[in-house]
């Protein structure tokens, strides 16, 4: 982001000294700001961040109009959290608001995993890898799980070239893509560990919270809202009572499981339907009852351990 | 003498910067970008090599010029032009063509007569430096 592009995208401000408030306003960052707080259910800490990404790259658009030296963030991220925390679905957002404030200039995410970077034979990667740097440019790279480019066991996998790869992009075309690595927290830090050149070009590492009963209640609301769907006031109940016995089982991948049990609570709504003689009215349609919830086998497991939670 | 072949080639050579806006505008309208080097810049000679496949799936010009940049270190002394290829039905050709980079030396090119029966003149044009050497050591 040169000077020129940032006077370019405040023209109001050009001579007179504009209030940083009103420049927020203005420059729809608001807006997409409240977008994210209305779509994006809880995640403080990730909301946090982008807030003040958000302001220092205001800032910096005023500093460049006093003719102060402005030098653009390194905005390299790492989220890390447990499964189904809205890492990817945040990377999807990350791009867009990027875009907005006008630090990447396409905003496309181009999601990619250790397939698609490291190669199968020697003199394989670095092509592989730069092919992937290239088709992301403008826009985010997000690396999903990439504790996995680092395998420490094989000292001769080619992850590691990979790894060089990233580190030197990253470095030198700073203005032209934003990397974001993602995966489960402990082994993002063993990852780290091992590889320290990473860990310094990182800037952010922000960390997933897992959800909490009442937000993925509102999850549910909304993914169901989204399909057209709705609760009836026992099913709502009944599955507040799904999601706090679903919790205490292994395997919960919080909003993802919520999704999963959405799916099959529609699958149990549908055989009903199915079996009734009348035809269904378009409240029908939409109302999940109590009954599509309660015969989920979670209910029926009562604290055994049941991996197939349905 | 200075070759003079594409868009933009009677104006003095293109800076980075304005290459780039070249390619930001190509892109903006689809067209998938690729680039082709040569030693034998004929003006006949429409197929150049392709310098790696055509662009399809980059979407900002700081990629492309990247790979111009090492089109260029590759091939210092050779002919380079940058092609937009528009795929829409009904055109499906090379649509915008520019040079970006040229050897240091450009002989440039001869005039040759051919004699035919009748005393009829035949005029054709090669390449000093085609005929001086072989391909790939020609500039």
């Amino acid at each position: 982001m040169d000077a020129a592009t940032l006077i370019q995208t405040v023209p109001a401000a050009a001579g007179e000294a504009t209030s940083p408030r009103a420049m927020f306003a203005s420059s729809g960052v608001q807006a997409l700001l409240e977008q994210l707080d209305a779509e994006l259910v809880g995640l403080a800490p990730v909301k946090g961040r982008i807030r003040d990404i958000a302001a220092l790259l205001l800032i910096d658009r005023l500093r460049a109009q006093q003719g102060l030296q402005s030098q653009p963030p390194s905005l390299h991220m790492c989220f890390t959290g447990n499964p189904g925390t809205g890492k990817t679905t945040v990377a999807l957002r990350m791009a867009e608001v990027l875009r907005q404030l006008g630090y990447v200039r396409k905003g496309h995410l181009v999601a990619v995993t250790r397939d698609d970077l490291v190669g199968q034979f020697i003199g394989h990667t670095a092509p592989k890898t730069k092919e992937v740097i290239k088709k992301a440019m403008g826009g985010v790279l997000f690396i999903d799980e990439a504790y996995y480019l680092y395998r420490p066991e094989n000292e001769r996998d080619y992850g590691q070239e990979a790894i060089e790869i990233l580190l030197q992009v990253m470095e030198n075309h700073r203005d032209d893509l934003v990397v974001i690595l993602a995966g489960y927290r402990d082994r993002m830090d063993t990852f780290f560990s091992s590889n320290p050149g990473m860990a310094s070009r990182i800037a952010h590492h922000i960390d997933f919270p897992d959800y909490s009963e009442d937000e993925l209640m509102r999850i549910a609301d909304l993914m169901l809202g989204g399909l057209n769907y709705r609760f009836d006031g026992d099913a709502h109940e009944a599955f507040a009572r799904y999601i706090a016995l679903r919790r205490q089982q292994p395997h919960f991948a919080n909003a993802r499981s919520v999704r999963n049990a959405l799916d099959r609570i529609r699958l149990r709504h549908a055989t009903r339907l199915f079996g009734a003689d009348a035809a269904p009215d378009r409240d029908a349609l939409c109302r999940l009852e109590a009954s599509d919830v309660l015969a989920s086998r979670v209910f029926a497991a009562d604290g055994k351990d049941d991996l197939h939670a349905s | 003498m200075r070759i003079t072949q594409g868009t933009f080639s009677f104006l003095p050579d293109l800076t980075d910067a304005q290459i780039r806006a070249q390619i930001e505008y190509c892109l903006s309208q689809d067209w998938a970008v690729g680039i082709e080097y040569t030693d034998d810049p004929h003006p006949r000679n429409t197929f150049w090599e392709m310098y790696g496949n055509p662009m399809f799936d980059l979407r900002d010009p700081a990629a492309i010029m990247l790979e111009v940049k090492a089109c260029r270190d590759t091939f210092p002394q050779r002919y380079i032009r940058v092609t937009a290829f528009d795929s829409t039905h009904g055109t499906e050709s090379v649509v915008l063509s520019f040079i970006v980079n040229r050897p240091d030396a450009e002989p440039g090119f001869r005039l040759i007569r051919t004699e035919e029966p009748g005393r009829t003149l035949r005029y054709s044009i090669e390449s000093y430096a085609v005929q001086a050497s072989p391909e790939g050591a020609r500039y």
